[in-house]
């Protein structure tokens, strides 16, 4: 697997929402080689502080040798990369971890929630280019708190060609609710492959929900991480039994059912 | 002190640790470069002086739950509780790579009693590839381990005592700064035997959440490394110069070559490069190759020059 430390150069930033924000770096050595569901650590400062990379999901990737992430203003790594400007030079290391598994016979429907959308783009497209556009049976549901988090990125979703539907918490966008009341409504062929990625409370929910009906469930989900290579040993995640997996080097993405959700 | 004229090119970057030649004075501290495997692609594994792996016990533990890191200023809190494959599995699985890389491999380990110590060190003895043995006696983060051997003089010396008995590759005792007096410490390990001291370990530190009022670790407190230590760990290097005649191997916010020259100047004869692994995965080749360029600027013979180089009198005319 080819893993590259990469100066990356800011072509776009978008500001979606007052605190979500999308940029587009030239990253060509990364950009051939990700998959759906991989990430990349970001430095976010040159000098020792911030000292650690940030993880971000890969929002999107293109035969152009562009990659974006799509990121909420968290903290003060998040803070100083939504300030970059077009042309700046940025290190990103990557394409890291294992992405998700997609197999194009299979009918799919992906959830995202709030910042949990991020790697879903990426998949979507890629799930659409392997059905060579025959996603007549798929489904996207992409869930937030409010409008902000979800009506920025819906057109980027419907162009892909799936059909998607949109939740909010509060109603101020598509239908009120959580996702999973969507999911609950929608019928679902019994080889559907779910794939979630969002708040670990949802995920949860998505994961009782497939194990009662059956289905296959992917999952991305985060830790704190400080190497995303599997050096710090930092990021792990219990699986019961005392035992951990390391979300970098294992994940992000897992089969849910292999994971702990009682945290 | 016996460094034979070699007709390579480049300038002069070897060092000697106990019996152990290194062609460069630059290794990676445990627990910061995994298996060295990790790093293949990213880096040039052969201009390494020497690599240290992940510390080794002699049964395989878990580690502690998360989280396990937080990022605090210039530096990180880490509380891993020394997860690792124990010696065993480390000999079967991830011996035979490092074995086939043409750099020094040493192996960090660390025990619950003097008889664990005596143990792992005897599974290693004669395992092709181990060029040396790091001893562990340091780490905070686990009640048996090293707290009781860092802290305790006589302790250290019996820990390294038994491991020099076991064992024929050059044996360096970590210590930790979590002591009043290291270079007491310092003395200790070298009356018991080590071939040569490394520091400083992590400093023992705390994060607290105020918005949720809890600790940021699952273990309320780790151990504290990066940028935001190197000013202790050049201290410590510099008193412990002044009690032991062993090699010390400086350790501490080491990112640059410059970082690396000045632990040097302190009086190190080698330095470990360990958090910065994570920021800057080239980063350790990249203090090598800083390292060469200054001693071919500054016209040294050799790297050496620079061990305990460090000047007392005031600077005039400036
Ligand atoms: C594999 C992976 C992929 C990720 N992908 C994305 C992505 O695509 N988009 C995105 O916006 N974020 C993503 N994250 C989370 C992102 O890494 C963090 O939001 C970021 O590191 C915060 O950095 P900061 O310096 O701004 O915040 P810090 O200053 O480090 O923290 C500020 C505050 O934010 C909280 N915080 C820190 N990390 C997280 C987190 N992971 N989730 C929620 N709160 C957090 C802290 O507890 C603290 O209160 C991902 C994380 C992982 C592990
Ligand atoms: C995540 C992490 C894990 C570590 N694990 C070990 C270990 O297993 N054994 C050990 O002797 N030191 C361990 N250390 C300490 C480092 O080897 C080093 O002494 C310390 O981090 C100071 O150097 P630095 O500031 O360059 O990181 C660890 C440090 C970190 C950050
Ligand atoms: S983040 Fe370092 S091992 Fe996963």
């Amino acid at each position: 697997m080819p893993q590259y430390q990469e100066k990356t150069i800011v072509t776009r930033v978008e500001q979606l929402s007052c605190e979500n924000v999308r940029i587009t770096l030239k990253a060509p050595e990364i950009a051939s080689c990700c998959k759906p569901g991989q990430f990349v650590m970001i430095r976010t400062s040159v000098g020792k502080d911030p000292l650690l990379r940030r993880p971000f999901s890969i929002h999107q990737a293109d035969a152009s040798g562009h990659i974006q992430i799509y990121f909420k203003i968290v903290g003060r790594g998040t803070e100083i990369l939504a300030h970059v400007r077009v042309n700046e030079e940025i290190s990103v290391f990557g394409p890291l971890g294992r992405g998700f598994t997609i197999d194009e016979n299979l009918p799919t429907c992906i959830i995202g929630g709030g910042l949990g959308i991020a790697p879903l783009l990426f998949l979507a497209k890629e799930i659409c280019r392997r059905k060579k556009k025959n996603c007549g049976p798929d489904l996207i549901i992409l869930g937030g708190r409010t409008l902000d988090e979800v009506e920025p990125l819906v057109n980027d979703f419907r162009e892909v060609g799936i059909r998607t539907l949109a939740t909010t918490d509060d109603g101020s966008y598509g239908e009120k609710g959580f996702v999973t009341d969507v999911l609950k409504s929608v019928e679902l062929a019994p080889n559907t492959q779910v794939y979630a990625c969002g708040p670990e409370p949802m995920m949860a929910a998505i994961n009782d929900f497939c194990l009662a009906e059956g289905l296959r469930c992917q999952v991305s989900v985060e830790s704190v991480m400080a190497c995303g290579m599997g050096a710090c040993l930092g990021c792990n995640r219990p699986v019961g039994d005392g035992k951990y997996v390391h979300v970098c080097m294992d994940g992000p993405v897992f089969e849910a059912k292999e994971l702990k959700w009682n945290l | 002190m016996e460094f034979v004229k070699e007709n390579h090119s480049g300038p002069d970057l070897r060092v000697k640790i106990g019996s152990l030649h290194l062609a460069n004075p630059v290794m990676t501290a445990s627990g910061t470069f995994g298996y060295a495997r990790e790093f293949e692609n990213l880096m040039n594994l052969h201009r390494l002086g020497a690599v240290i792996v992940k510390g080794i016990s002699l049964f395989p533990r878990p580690g502690n739950p998360p989280p396990r890191i937080v990022e605090t200023a210039c530096g990180m809190l880490n509380a891993i509780g020394l997860q690792n494959v124990g010696v065993e599995r480390f000999i079967k699985e991830k011996m035979p790579y490092l074995d086939g890389l043409n750099v020094p491999v040493i192996v960090n380990i660390l025990g619950g009693s003097i008889e664990e110590y005596r143990e792992i060190t005897k599974r290693l003895e004669g395992v092709p590839g181990v060029a040396g043995i790091e001893v562990n006696i340091s780490c905070p983060n686990v009640k048996e381990g090293g707290v009781a051997f860092g802290g305790d003089p006589q302790m250290a010396a019996a820990v390294t005592t038994a491991v020099k008995e076991s064992c024929s590759v050059p044996v360096i005792v970590k210590l930790s700064p979590n002591v009043t007096d290291i270079g007491l410490m310092a003395r200790a390990v070298e009356d018991g035997g080590a071939d040569s001291v490394s520091l400083i370990n992590t400093l023992i530190g705390m994060a607290i959440n105020l918005k949720t009022k809890r600790p940021e670790l699952a273990n309320i407190i780790g151990g504290l490394s990066g940028p935001a230590i190197k000013p202790v760990a050049l201290r410590m290097v510099y008193e412990v110069a002044r009690s032991v005649k062993i090699p010390i191997i400086g350790i501490g916010g080491i990112e640059t070559a410059e970082d690396a020259l000045e632990f040097m100047l302190a009086g190190a004869t080698a330095v470990q490069v360990g958090t910065a692994n994570f920021v800057n995965p080239r980063a350790s080749e990249e203090v090598v190759e800083g390292i060469s360029r200054y001693v071919q600027e500054e016209k040294l013979h050799s790297v050496r020059e620079m061990i305990g180089a460090l000047k007392l009198d005031p600077l005039r005319n400036h």
